[in-house]
């Protein structure tokens, strides 16, 4: 059977959208928030290739057009951000001691639950990176002898909690400013969070796409020396 | 042939951003150096708004499915997961909404301090 299904070469992408087709038509469906298409494709990914014994490089290898558009995609958030310029010029200071303030929270929590936890270096290395974006992230924790598919899990998780909870923690925190409530998307959960964030506004947006540069760049200079501070 | 062409063009961006990646010892990826080379030639006019902008749109547009393959990747993580999960679970959850609230609120912060200073 899974054979039969996968002999062609089309399979991974299909089985890829067909997923998230899906997961989107039950969002549309229930209305709620956690069905989001990533997540619910995801999973319906995962128990597709485990109720028929197909191993994830298989599947990796043909939904590899999916994947190849990432790095298009990426570059291409040079033109919202290009259409966001004058805002961009004018909070410059906020928007970087914001984007500072982001990454030292999130090394410096990571540090703390290592501590309380104590957890073991290639485990609490694979956990820095997790709130950058994963080209940033897997280097960085192979860099310093984590664990890169720890982190990418990691930062995938991360990414999807930050998309689905980008409305109530701006709400939570009294975040207002389209501005602000960018760069806390941004920084907290990449481009996931970052596709959120496209959907409540162009300055939202391209706010927080910039924050994925920013705060990844930021992150991978800064674990270096967090290092030295784990357990 | 207007959407190939700009397709084209976001690519030259990628390669360029890979060539930056394999020469400089620098913690960035090729994407965010693709997109800061965009952003330049976009600010330097060296490329017109209308050249790259539908075809970016639409492929920002893809975005939530381009990481569908990545996260399935989870799967192979199970008993690794599961030895961490108290951690990692907070790690993604409060760490992020932290960093979130953090981020924001210092951002707001400036930004209304610098306003109020400049009247």
């Amino acid at each position: 059977m899974a054979e039969f299904l996968t002999h062609g070469a089309v399979w991974g992408v299909l089985l890829t959208l067909g997923a998230f087709a899906l997961g989107n038509f039950l969002q549309k469906r229930t209305r709620q928030a956690w069905c989001n298409p990533l997540l619910l494709g995801s999973i319906f990914v995962i128990l597709f290739l485990r109720l028929l014994g197909i191993s994830y490089p298989d599947y990796q290898a043909s939904a590899g057009p999916v994947n190849y558009l990432l790095l298009p995609a990426t570059v291409s958030l040079a033109v919202p951000l290009y259409e966001q310029w004058e805002t961009l010029q004018k909070n410059a200071a906020a928007i970087l001691s914001g984007i500072a303030a982001g990454v030292l929270v999130s090394v410096g929590a990571i540090l703390g639950l290592a501590w309380v936890f104590q957890l073991n270096r290639a485990a609490a290395i694979s956990l820095l990176p997790k709130s950058v974006t994963t080209a940033i992230g897997i280097d960085v924790a192979g860099e310093l002898g984590g664990i890169p598919a720890l982190t990418t899990a990691v930062i995938m998780l991360t990414g999807i909690f930050g998309n689905l909870t980008a409305q109530a923690a701006c709400k939570l925190f009294h975040i207002k400013d389209p501005v602000a409530r960018g760069v806390g998307i941004g920084s907290a959960s990449h481009a996931i969070g970052t596709t959120r964030a496209l959907e409540m506004g162009p300055v939202e947006g391209a706010m927080s796409s910039l924050s994925i540069a920013a705060a990844g760049i930021l992150t991978a200079l800064l674990c270096p020396l967090a290092v030295n501070l784990l357990p | 042939m207007r959407y190939l062409f700009q397709f084209l063009r976001i690519l030259v961006f990628c390669f360029l951003g890979e060539v930056l990646h394999g020469l400089l010892p620098l913690p960035v990826p090729a994407s965010i150096y693709g997109l800061a080379l965009l952003l330049a030639a976009l600010k330097m006019r060296l490329i017109r708004l209308d050249q790259v902008k539908e075809t970016a749109g639409f492929l920002i547009a893809l975005f939530p499915v381009l990481f569908l393959p990545g996260a399935v990747g989870i799967m192979e993580l199970g008993a690794l997961l599961a030895d961490l999960w108290l951690p990692a679970l907070l790690a993604v959850t409060l760490v992020t909404a932290l960093v979130m609230g953090a981020a924001g609120r210092v951002t707001q912060a400036v930004a209304r301090w610098k306003e109020a200073r400049h009247g």
